[in-house]
């Protein structure tokens, strides 16, 4: 089987991986503000911690392969990596966690497949699932967002925690961290409670949980921004969040008190997030415009799908990855006729 | 491979035709079971034992069997003795019988026998399918044996875990641990990570090869570039 290779879109100005990977940077600014705000300063020590990780590793991999190192280095993908993995991961991870997942995003699932453009598999899922599956106490474990969060931890005491382990005095991990609302809400759905039940706790906002409703809404203006930007077309985000959409609200509206409603999981977890900055990562998303529709239409459902029937709280990570298992193929059948071929795409 | 000594047979069969890393047979209870070293190594020895006789069987009853019927002759040959190593270990193994569980009876379907016994047994000897049975039947279980500590270490923190199921009681000391807050890495014990090791290792086998392939073409060359004195 040929898979389709489609050349590069033609830009009207120069453009290069630098320069696209510096407008990813940019417009995760305004969600990274957001984060830090209601989550503390961990965010922004692992945002430090994985770029100088993942630098590390690629320069050692890259002479490992005998490739030039300065160039790669500079193309900041590898940052881009790590900053998504960093927002990624619980603010409190300790930091030998951050290392291994951001080693083996870089090291295993981007250079041992070839590198920068051969990675079948997004690099920061990765590495973001395997220290999800391997370590899922530590990985759930978030802490409340601010407005709810009776003792915020200054930045010494984040470092402590996520150096050392050690918390502050008087403290005990229970009462600092808590459950997403996604990890909330099904817990409390798996022991039968009704949706108007749950939401009467002043946990609850409008939308999700109180302060998490927000943060989506910065990486929807990161989003906007690369869609201006011409960084990311509009297909995958609008056909990802069309799915999770349609889905969600078929089933609300077939039992209410049993399935949130529709923006309930637009504004939880990492949908947004996912939608703008994750699906759409060029390498191992699918290429054709028609492609592109199926596979953000896929990571849609596949995330309302294991988010509601599957074992963990949150899935975009794992839809991400199984729709790249899937791109290739989408490509095959999705192949644009070239003007004078016959349509199918063989010949 | 018909050809050159019992040496070369079980050279192929422990490392250059490892079933395991090099064939790529038997993989379903390869990356089943191996989430121990004990595991790995219970199940490593039934598949040899099993390997060994069947290889045996076949080699002696070749002039009899017709091509047209050889592999079902095969397949019930290589279940008796699954089922004579199965009841043996449900005498004496009892424990370990019940983890390695579906895998013992599964031994039946491992391609990597009923490989060896169309491959190699039906057309050889009896000594050499015998010496050929127990080299890829060691080949076989040493790779199970390595994938299973690697993944227990990563994943447990612990090695030989479990060893008196197979050595009796006295082996409760084998166990070694590397220290009570390591996190174990529970990706490794999980199917995702038998396929993950097995990649690595079959990685490092091929490296190895070739470092020494490079070696000794280095060798050779050195040797020719040496100037004759004359």
């Amino acid at each position: 089987m040929q898979f389709a290779t489609i050349t590069s879109p033609h830009s009207d100005r120069p453009n290069s991986v630098t320069s696209t990977m510096l407008w990813v940077i940019i417009a995760l600014l305004p969600g990274t503000v957001a984060m830090s705000w209601y989550f503390g300063w961990g965010i922004l020590i692992h945002m430090v911690l994985a770029s100088v990780v993942a630098l590390a590793c690629e320069a050692a991999v890259l002479k490992l392969r005998g490739r030039p190192v300065r160039p790669a280095l500079g193309d900041l993908s590898a940052v881009v990596t790590a900053l998504l993995f960093a927002i990624a991961v619980p603010p409190l991870l300790p930091w030998w966690m951050m290392l291994l997942g951001v080693a083996f995003a870089i090291i295993v699932a981007k250079h041992l497949y070839g590198g920068i453009g051969y990675n079948p598999f997004n690099p920061a899922m990765v590495g973001y699932v395997l220290l999800l599956v391997s370590y899922p106490v530590e990985m759930t474990s978030w802490l409340p967002p601010s407005i709810l969060n009776e003792t915020p931890l200054d930045f010494i005491q984040t470092l402590s925690v996520i150096f050392g382990g050690a918390l502050p005095a008087g403290l005990t991990w229970d009462a600092i961290t808590m459950a997403t609302p996604l990890d909330q809400m099904r817990t409390l759905l798996n022991q039968n409670m009704m949706i108007s039940e749950i939401r009467q706790s002043p946990l609850w906002g409008d939308f999700g949980g109180r302060g998490w409703e927000w943060v989506g809404n910065w990486y929807l203006l990161g989003g906007v921004i690369l869609l201006y930007k011409r960084v990311i077309s509009w297909h995958i985000p609008v056909a990802m969040l069309g799915a999770v959409l349609v889905f969600a609200m078929f089933f609300h509206v077939l039992d209410q008190e049993a399935h949130p409603f529709g923006l309930f999981h637009i504004f939880s977890g990492a949908t947004l997030l996912g939608a703008f900055f994750i699906a759409t990562d060029p390498v191992s998303a699918a290429t054709t415009k028609r492609g592109q529709l199926i596979y953000g239409a896929g990571i849609g459902a596949l995330t309302y799908i294991i988010r509601r029937w599957g074992g963990y709280p949150d899935a975009v990570a794992f839809a991400v990855l199984l729709m790249n298992m899937a791109a290739p193929m989408i490509d095959y059948y999705t192949q644009p006729r070239v003007f004078g071929h016959r349509s199918g795409g063989d010949d | 491979m018909a050809t050159g000594g019992y040496g070369r047979l079980i050279k192929d069969g422990l490392w250059s035709n490892n079933q395991a890393l090099v064939a790529l047979l038997g993989l379903c209870p390869l990356l089943a079971v191996t989430n121990t070293a004990i595991n790995g190594l219970g199940l490593g020895i039934a598949t040899m034992v099993v390997l060994t006789l069947s290889n045996v069987t076949v080699s002696i009853i070749r002039h009899w069997v017709r091509a047209e019927v050889r592999l079902p002759v095969f397949v019930l040959v290589i279940a008796s003795f699954v089922t004579a190593v199965e009841l043996s270990m449900n005498a004496w193994f009892y424990e370990l019988y019940k983890i390695l569980g579906i895998f013992i009876p599964l031994i039946v379907t491992n391609c990597a026998i009923i490989g060896r016994a169309e491959a190699f047994a039906s057309k050889n000897s009896i000594a050499r399918a015998l010496v050929d049975g127990l080299a890829m039947g060691m080949g076989f279980a040493l790779a199970l044996t390595v994938l299973g500590a690697a993944r227990e270490l990563v994943g447990m923190g612990t090695l030989f875990y479990q060893a008196h199921l197979m050595f009796g009681e006295a082996a409760r000391g084998l166990t070694l641990t590397i220290g009570d807050d390591f996190k174990g890495m529970l990706l490794a014990i999980l199917p995702p990570g038998a396929f993950i090791g097995l990649g690595f290792m079959i990685a490092l086998k091929n490296l190895i090869d070739r470092r020494l392939a490079s070696a000794r073409r280095e060798a050779v060359s050195a040797v020719q570039a040496e100037p004759t004195v004359g």
